[in-house]
């Protein structure tokens, strides 16, 4: 056993490696990996090297295009762009990738078992994502918003409190995609021969599902994870324009650039920045998914 | 200047050894604009100058379409229906009050032959009645006479609860007489000093009897005139789509001569303020749009293209900040902000005075608002003669924190100021607005140099201006320490505005929070001042009273006044509009011309 065991080892690359060296030939995808590091990074350490407040007035130094003393500008009450996009960057993204978590898990956990079970499990699992894809999104989100903003905010503050209601709405209402996904793909793997091989070892049925099946499903929902970051951080934007995200006075994004749509023609810096911030994220996001689908792809061969 | 001054100067003016303008002049002079003095002098008897616009066309028709924007669009065309000014505005383009309000404060008259007042013996001089003459000759659109009957029975209909028509308060106390074809009487149950209320301005349309007869009472909402008006003005109605397009053509029966100057109307909804502002002043899509809630730096350099500008108008409407002396945070037979509680830190008039302090009302004003509002330390700012001279504003960090130390607030080691284990932590709270957002940030940032710890809060406009019971976050639910918002004075009369500083308007559970009075703030010499006001004859004396109320509220800071607001429209530049700050903005669309 030793001995074939060392034969083995000599051609053993291991699947990290492997993946690495599948992910690195896709090139936008590793150029954005840089740059969407490159943004957490500086969201991260930023206040560090631009210690400038983020809510600081001053009228002498309005709507002033990107300078020395101001990298990015001012918005019209004179505040610093850096270091509101800094600040909103870290909300932003925070709630982008938790989002997406939320959405992922209850979406392959739901998916998973309606794709494994037959039969009535199956079946009422998708009349829920169906009943789910039918709510009409902004009356429950104003429900459930109004019923327990005030019992989060007194056990986490302010900030917290909308920032676990954010996150928890945006992804409870954005799983059944993920959901349909997985469901559809544990329905043509779940015959394929290499699970029927595996079932005839006598791998239990969760065995089949973690190791052998759920692996494979994977391409599809890192996909779909990605457009769901993007979508979250549009999502916490417009709940900010409805009043029911943070509060008006935490600058991010999506709050950035709705502040500044009615000074686009004359103050283009203060949309621009936070608009190309959103846009690079969003785009390198989704390379990063596309590399990451096409190094998971179990029939890809080097 | 106190009424004594004044009672002397009207008896001057009335024996002829002061004439009507040199009495303007020196009531200007203590700060009181000459138009508006003409309350005073009515009611004394002395003519009053009707002030005319000049409409230069000399035939009706050939100006060809007129394209009017209101980004809130109507969605019904019956004015005793309307909820909100939008579809007052709507009714307006068809229908007719007696008399309207021009921006002076002065009555115009448009079904009326003459506007009654004390001299022409048409107002009594025991203030109980005032009698109407109609104008002759008028026609309704499907070409029935115009009478007494048309008003006996607008007023019979707006004051039938089951009609549930909006303007009841203006109709139900009054009774509504017919001398003849021509005249009717109105009589009040008190003497009333106000009495150009019913029949006037927005809320004193006149529906046509013969069309809306069938729908008296509960049947009101099924009339198909709702939406399909028959009224007396210069435009007859084509369509309409609610919520979008409304269009009218010209009248060629209109009962005053050489108007209306243009052949069509319409009026287009959607869309928001600014780009509505962008539809008439920078593209000139559109040749006027009302309710410019645009920051003034946007709407000037719009302007600079030179297709449009922007009209600021004076109106009484104040942006104001509100401090809660009730608990937002505690829940008493089923209400929160119950007068039966008091509020832990608000309470303390000196930490009223420093929050007073803390508002930079000038920045706000050179920053944001511009044209669109002036600082002011004063809840009624208009007409000017009901300005109180006795309150200042001022803003000083320095001194909110003297204020507070001297009344032992300390701040502790997170900056935030505290006394007993209450902390000045607040939460401010007003609707979704560019311009109130960067008030908010204004004042929160001063605050913190205060110690004091402020949490903003943001609502959508419609359900911040709600009236639905059920939700927590309306403006008059107040459910928490301290909100901020415009109220408008519709009247150039404070009596009806006032209202929301008397004790049996608090808003509250019982009365499903429609009282006025939102900040829950009352004391005994309001309400008396204010019953007194409300049937005194003597315009003096209740001019005196008024401003005993403002100052009360004011001197308190219960009441924070920030801005006295002016009432922005946007018009292209070959095109004159007849604008207004007492009345609607289509108030007298019948003199719109091109020149």
């Amino acid at each position: 056993m030793a001995d074939i065991g060392a034969v083995v080892t000599a051609e053993h690359v291991s699947p990290w490696v492997d993946a690495w060296r599948k992910f690195r030939r896709h090139k936008l995808a590793v150029a954005s990996s840089i740059a969407l590091l490159t943004i957490i990074v500086a969201v991260i350490v930023g206040p560090w090297l631009w210690p400038v407040s983020i809510n600081d007035i001053d009228f002498t130094a309005r709507l002033q295009p990107p300078s020395r003393a101001h990298p990015f500008g001012t918005d019209d009450l004179g505040q610093d762009l850096l270091a509101r996009m800094i600040y909103g960057g870290r909300i932003s993204l925070a709630v982008g990738l938790a989002a997406m978590l939320v959405a992922i898990i209850v979406g392959v956990i739901i998916g998973a078992i309606a794709g494994i079970s037959r039969g009535s499990v199956d079946t009422a699992l998708m009349w829920v994502t169906d009943l789910f894809l039918s709510l009409p999104q902004l009356p429950l989100l104003l429900l459930i918003i109004y019923l327990f903003r005030d019992a989060l905010k007194d056990v986490f503050g302010v900030e917290m409190g909308v920032f676990i209601l954010i996150v928890v709405v945006i992804g409870g209402l954005r799983w059944m995609p993920v959901a349909r996904l997985v469901r559809a793909q544990f329905l043509s793997l779940r015959e394929k021969e290499f699970v029927e091989a595996a079932q005839a070892l006598g791998a239990s049925k969760t065995r089949q599902v973690v190791r052998h099946i759920l692996p494979n499903a994977m391409g599809p929902v890192i996909v779909a994870a990605t457009i769901d970051v993007a979508a979250a951080i549009i999502a916490e934007s417009t709940l900010s324009f409805l009043g029911l995200g943070f509060p008006p006075d935490i600058p991010t994004w999506g709050r950035l650039l709705f502040d500044a749509k009615d000074f686009l023609d004359y103050a283009p810096h203060w949309a621009l920045f936070p608009g190309a911030a959103i846009f690079i994220t969003v785009l390198a996001i989704n390379f990063i998914g596309d590399g990451l689908r096409d190094t998971f792809d179990p029939r890809r061969v080097l | 200047m106190n009424e004594t001054e004044i009672h002397g100067m009207v008896a001057d003016v009335k024996e002829g050894k002061l004439s009507r303008r040199g009495f303007m002049q020196r009531l200007a002079a203590f700060g009181v604009a000459a138009p508006t003095a003409w309350h005073i002098l009515d009611f004394h008897g002395v003519a009053q100058a009707q002030s005319l616009t000049a409409y230069k066309p000399t035939k009706a028709g050939g100006g060809g379409p007129l394209k009017i924007l209101l980004w809130q669009a109507p969605t019904l065309l019956n004015p005793h229906f309307a909820i909100g000014t939008k579809d007052q505005e709507g009714s307006r383009v068809f229908y007719e009050p007696l008399a309207g309000w021009d921006n002076e404060g002065n009555l115009v008259p448009f079904l009326a032959a003459e506007i009654p007042s004390r001299e022409n013996g048409a107002v009594s001089a025991d203030g109980l009645s005032v009698t109407w003459k109609l104008k002759p000759n008028v026609k309704w659109h499907d070409g029935k006479p115009f009478t007494a009957d048309d008003c006996l029975f607008t007023a019979a209909y707006a004051a039938d609860p089951a009609t549930a028509a909006t303007t009841i308060g203006t109709y139900k106390d009054i009774k509504v007489e017919k001398i003849n074809d021509l005249t009717i009487k109105i009589t009040f149950e008190k003497p009333t000093p106000f009495w150009a209320d019913a029949f006037v301005g927005a809320a004193g349309m006149i529906l046509p009897k013969h069309v809306f007869e069938p729908f008296k009472g509960a049947a009101s909402r099924d009339a198909p005139a709702n939406l399909k008006p028959v009224g007396t003005s210069a435009y007859k109605f084509i369509d309409f789509k609610p919520g979008d397009i409304l269009r009218g053509e010209r009248n060629p029966d209109y009962h005053i001569a050489n108007q209306p100057h243009f052949d069509t109307v319409e009026v287009k909804g959607g869309g928001d303020a600014v780009s509505a502002a962008r539809a008439v002043i920078q593209t000139g899509e559109f040749d006027y749009a009302w309710n410019m809630q645009v920051e003034d730096e946007i709407l000037l350099r719009m302007e600079r293209g030179g297709r449009g500008k922007a009209i600021p108008v004076s109106s009484g409407n104040i942006e104001f900040i509100m401090l809660n002396t009730t608990d937002p945070w505690t829940e008493v037979d089923g209400e929160r902000s119950s007068v039966k509680t008091k509020h832990p830190s608000l309470t303390d008039p000196a930490v009223r005075q420093a929050i007073n302090l803390l508002i930079d009302r000038e920045s706000v004003q050179k920053f944001i608002y511009g044209r669109g509002g002036k600082a002011t330390a004063n809840f009624v700012n208009a007409p000017p003669r009901y300005v109180s001279p006795n309150m200042k504003y001022e803003f000083s960090i320095d001194k909110a924190n003297k204020i507070l130390d001297d009344a032992g607030w300390v701040r502790g080691s997170d900056g935030i100021r505290a006394k007993g284990g209450t902390k000045l932590k607040y939460v401010y709270q007003t609707s979704i607005n560019a311009p109130r957002q960067k008030n908010q940030a204004i004042v929160k940032q001063a605050a913190q140099r205060a110690g004091i710890d402020i949490e903003l809060k943001s609502v959508t406009a419609s359900v911040f201006f709600s009236s639905d019971v059920a939700n927590p976050d309306t403006y008059s639910k107040f459910y928490c320490d301290i909100q901020m918002y415009t109220t408008t004075m519709l009247q150039p009369d404070p009596e009806r505005f006032m209202l929301q500083l008397v004790s049996w308007e608090i808003a509250n559970k019982e009365n499903k929070w429609q009282g006025r009075n939102i900040s829950r703030y009352s004391s005994k010499e309001a309400d008396d001042a204010f019953r007194e006001a409300q049937n005194s004859l003597d315009p003096a004396r209740r001019t005196a009273l008024f401003i005993r109320m403002n100052d009360i509220f004011c001197g308190e800071n219960i009441l924070v006044p920030v801005l006295a607001r002016t009432r922005m429209a946007a018009s292209s530049n070959n095109l004159v509009v007849q604008p207004s700050g007492w009345d609607l903005d289509l108030w007298m669309l019948n003199a719109w011309f091109r020149p």
